[in-house]
């Protein structure tokens, strides 16, 4: 895709305060912190989940489990594109009867969200499954919606939502790449 | 027909580029550090799922896997179909011995049948040399080699590599020694490609008959090795034993005088393993010939890595699977 432009959408403290409130959201909509376990989708979703157990710790004095997913195996789309190196999947504890809060960077056409279920549903049975993500990109595929959002953003599909954060790019930002339309 | 691809009595003397996009995994002579590597990562992961309480993910799901052994084979065809069914893949198992082989259909024919059949993945053994890379000329299916002849069996070294990075932490400058009838042995040949590549130091040893001269290839031999025909010579200091199997079927006889003498002579037995580095690795790709080239006490003590070569052996063919299943990049 080349690029026409970029938009800045988030700075470093726009992100700092979306986490702060989505932390927020999700201990009173779960009425505390007992039997959450937090699962950050590699590769950017982790050092969010992280984000968010600091959070929660900072004001309820409680540490959050975190595990990171690695959904490759998962796709519904292997066969379409070259094969990528499998990041670690680990989960520290055992999810059945948990609430698991499912954490991503981008939401976009909702596969990589599916994936995630069938994946952790064949890790155990957990209580309930909820969704965070920091930005929601709209151009569903598929009938899933996130329980947290940190920013609802407008796009067209020929735009790229880039979100950087420093653990991984050295940089909190969150852009928007404008590609050419091809339509 | 296809000749020029199994032309490979001449000798390689350099390694072949890595392929563009990889489609066969025929040996390892045209891998690159970085593929190898990519294999082992991904093996590592393969791993963490056949630990998991349900050891089966969707990634494979339509796709189907066919050995095609014409020779016989236990932990190879069976390691296959395990990582092929915890991929979620369906798998069709042929014996040559029991296939229209037997009433006289050629190699090609059967392939072609297969893959009319459906094939995505073809893993095959051949006792002739180069067969695979024939057969990888001619189908669209991916064609994995899983021993041809004296050649090649590139899976087996792969597992090799891992189980020495998995239980030492690196290949890169181990010593590693090969035991046995390296000269009939596909299992050292491939080995010798992929530890040169990854850094290790290998040292052959075994009677002379069964040792490759440096004139086994036009050149030399394409790697710059130790040879002893000495067992205490190749242990000293080594990180890694490797021992092979006495092929007694591919041999034509007159090898070595006497079975007894090669086991007083060659057998790793305890005594000989304490001249290796503490905590050395006991490897053996198998089937053992207990008493043998290996003293039982030694293959279940301790330092053997032989079965924990078999676990692998599941998870990096998972790793192949995988990384040949998608589009080429």
């Amino acid at each position: 895709m080349p690029v026409l432009g970029q938009k800045n959408l988030l700075g470093a403290d726009d992100i700092r305060r979306a986490i702060a409130r989505l932390a927020h959201e999700v201990v009173e909509h779960n009425h505390g912190v007992e039997s959450l376990v937090l699962v950050g989708l590699q590769t950017r979703g982790v050092p969010l989940a992280r984000r968010l157990q600091d959070r929660i710790r900072e004001f309820e004095g409680a540490t959050v489990p975190v595990g990171e997913l690695d959904i490759s195996l998962y796709r519904d789309d292997v066969h379409q594109r070259a094969p990528r190196a499998l990041s670690p999947t680990s989960i520290p504890v055992d999810i059945s009867d948990k609430t698991v809060i499912l954490v991503d960077d981008v939401l976009y056409t909702g596969r990589t969200a599916r994936a995630a279920l069938d994946a952790l549903i064949d890790m155990g049975r957990p209580r309930a499954i909820q969704l965070v993500c920091l930005i929601d990109r709209g151009h569903r595929e598929l009938p899933i919606r996130p329980d947290y959002v940190g920013k609802n953003i407008p796009t067209s599909r020929h735009e790229k939502v880039a979100v950087r954060l420093e653990e991984v790019d050295d940089v909190d930002e969150v852009v928007l790449i404008q590609g050419q339309d091809d339509s | 027909m296809t000749l020029q691809v199994i032309n490979r009595a001449e000798p390689i003397t350099q390694r072949q580029p890595a392929a563009r996009t990889r489609r066969h995994v025929l040996d390892l002579d045209d891998f690159s550090v970085e593929e190898v590597e990519t294999v082992l990562e991904t093996a590592t992961r393969m791993k963490d799922v056949l630990s998991r309480p349900i050891k089966k993910v969707p990634t494979l799901r339509g796709k189907t896997l066919v050995t095609l052994f014409y020779e016989a084979s236990t932990r190879t065809r069976v390691g296959f179909e395990v990582a092929a069914k915890a991929l979620g893949a369906d798998t069709v198992s042929v014996a040559a011995a029991t296939s229209s082989v037997t009433k006289g259909e050629s190699l090609i024919d059967t392939i072609r049948t297969l893959q009319a059949l459906g094939a995505d993945f073809v893993v095959m053994r051949h006792h002739q040399a180069g067969a695979p890379y024939v057969v990888a000329d001619e189908v669209g299916s991916s064609v994995i080699n899983a021993g041809d002849g004296w050649h090649a069996h590139p899976t087996q070294a792969l597992l090799d590599l891992f189980t020495m990075r998995e239980r030492l932490g690196r290949i890169a400058g181990l010593r590693v020694a090969i035991i046995g009838d390296i000269l009939h042995s596909r299992v050292a040949r491939s080995n010798l490609w992929g530890l040169t590549l990854m850094g290790a130091n290998v040292v052959l040893c075994g009677p002379p008959t069964m040792l490759p001269e440096p004139s086994f290839c036009a050149g030399g031999l394409p790697w710059d090795l130790e040879r002893t025909y000495q067992i205490d010579e190749a242990l000293h200091g080594a990180d890694v034993v490797m021992v092979l199997r006495m092929q007694l079927e591919r041999q034509t006889g007159g090898l070595f005088p006497s079975l007894r003498e090669y086991v007083r002579t060659y057998a790793l037995t305890e005594e000989r393993l304490a001249k290796a580095k503490p905590g050395a690795l006991v490897m053996h790709p198998g089937p053992m010939n207990e008493g043998v080239e290996i003293d039982p006490k030694v293959a279940r003590g301790v330092q053997s890595a032989i079965e924990a070569q078999v676990t692998n052996g599941v998870a990096v063919r998972m790793a192949l699977l995988y990384l040949l299943s998608g589009l080429p990049a």
